[in-house]
């Protein structure tokens, strides 16, 4: 196995299933603008996915296509964080659900893209060419998806009372997903050590930079998290990443091989 | 340059970009390189943003125009380096501003990600392409495609597109 695949699936995947739980805003955004906003951010994630899968496609060879990578996989191969597949609502029991919750969406993309923004600026080194590529493009990206979720998160957490509790609830909700950031799985050791990958934990100062400097903008507290760390990006998902995949997966399964 | 490169660029000239229609793919920089490789003619294309639904479009126009003008040759797309709107010709962006959408700016030197989000003391303005004006704000940072913000003028009122640098 090319100890660039299991890594850049990794990448891959967490664009993807990112990039169908914001689309689920299409048509149902608080405001014209960032229903538009969503959408357009998604577009890019499923873009930068789709070049990864293409990526990882060549790098497979045989029959291996960037549709079969994303519709013809299932969840346990799946290795996003665990944190990009959680509802936009607050923890319920089990896999009851609730009104999507702009908060939750908003803290999720800014607490992801302010890694990203700097998980992308580092590989941009990497010694894989067509990965550095990527990277390239995708940097240019997400700098103005952190720049939206920054200004949301300080918008509502410095905004009412009612959007300042959502604000820091759904930041008390999710935090502790981004322990998983830091704790290295195989598959990174494996590409760091190939000189494909970046070790995330070098840049974690500096995302503890960028998240304290708007919180404190943002009036919101950081909490402070421990035990249970989440492990999507080993393949170990919540209930809720089957659900995601089956709406995404259902047409592309029931008409295989189709084109449209 | 050989004759079937000039033929090629010739060709492509005057395709433009689906969704701006007053601006040409060469103007934009998305149609980067024709070239003689050993085993035929290559068009070499760019995409913008990743998830640019108009990219399978401007593959396929290229190829159609190809194949219209009787001239074979492979279309194919590189990524590095990265598009940049830097790239697009003085002519192009006079062409935008004409149309209605105020052109990017030249991008920040320098790509750190911390300077990016931490406003610039004094802003650039995007002045109005209708009237000019420089009194405008921004209302969205994604306007009715992802390579472009949303602004309104606050002099003669008209909301307009920023083609935003990348």
């Amino acid at each position: 196995m090319n100890p660039a695949t299991d890594y850049l699936l990794h990448l891959a995947d967490n664009a993807l299933v990112l990039g169908q739980r914001n689309a689920e805003w299409c048509g149902h955004g608080p405001i014209l603008e960032e229903d538009i906003a969503l959408s357009n951010v998604s577009l890019d994630l499923i873009g930068q996915a789709r070049l990864l899968y293409q990526l990882v496609a060549t790098l497979k060879g045989g029959s291996t296509t960037e549709d079969r990578l994303a519709y013809f996989r299932d969840t346990g191969e799946f290795r996003n964080y665990t944190l990009l597949e959680l509802p936009h609502h607050g923890p319920l029991s089990g896999y009851a659900q609730s009104d999507l919750d702009y908060a939750t969406t908003i803290v999720r993309n800014f607490l992801y893209s302010a890694l990203m923004a700097l998980l992308w600026e580092a590989l941009e080194k990497s010694a894989n060419a067509d990965l550095a590529a990527i990277a390239a493009k995708s940097l240019k990206e997400v700098r103005y998806h952190l720049r939206h979720s920054r200004d949301w998160l300080v918008r509502l957490g410095d905004g009412t009372d009612e959007s300042h509790a959502r604000a820091q609830a759904a930041l008390d909700h999710l935090f502790a997903y981004t322990q998983e950031f830091w704790m290295p799985s195989p598959a990174e050791a494996t590409a760091i050590a190939a000189g494909i990958g970046v070790d995330v934990a070098a840049l974690q100062a500096d995302w503890n930079g960028i998240v304290d400097a708007a919180l404190a903008e943002a009036t919101l507290k950081r909490p402070t998290v421990g035990g249970y760390v989440t492990e999507g990006k080993q393949g170990i998902h919540s209930e809720h990443l089957g659900f995601l995949l089956a709406e995404m997966q259902s047409l592309a399964r029931a008409h295989p091989n189709g084109v449209w | 340059m050989s004759a079937s490169v000039e033929a090629a660029w010739a060709a492509l000239e005057e395709l433009t970009d689906p969704e701006i229609p007053v601006i040409s793919l060469r103007e934009l920089g998305i149609l980067r390189d024709v070239r003689a490789a050993t085993d035929g003619l290559e068009v070499v294309i760019t995409p913008t943003y990743s998830g640019c639904p108009a990219m399978g479009q401007i593959e396929d126009d290229v190829r159609a125009t190809l194949q219209r003008a009787g001239i074979a040759a492979r279309v194919v797309t590189q990524l590095a380096p990265a598009w940049t709107t830097d790239w697009m010709s003085e002519a192009g962006k006079e062409k935008l501003r004409a149309y209605g959408i105020a052109p990017p700016h030249q991008t920040p030197a320098g790509s750190s990600v911390v300077r990016f989000i931490s406003k610039p003391a004094k802003a650039e303005t995007v002045p109005c392409p209708r009237c000019g004006s420089a009194r405008t704000v921004e209302s969205s940072h994604f306007g009715s495609t992802a390579c472009k913000a949303l602004y309104k003028c606050l002099d003669c009122q008209e909301p307009f597109d920023y083609f935003k640098p990348y």
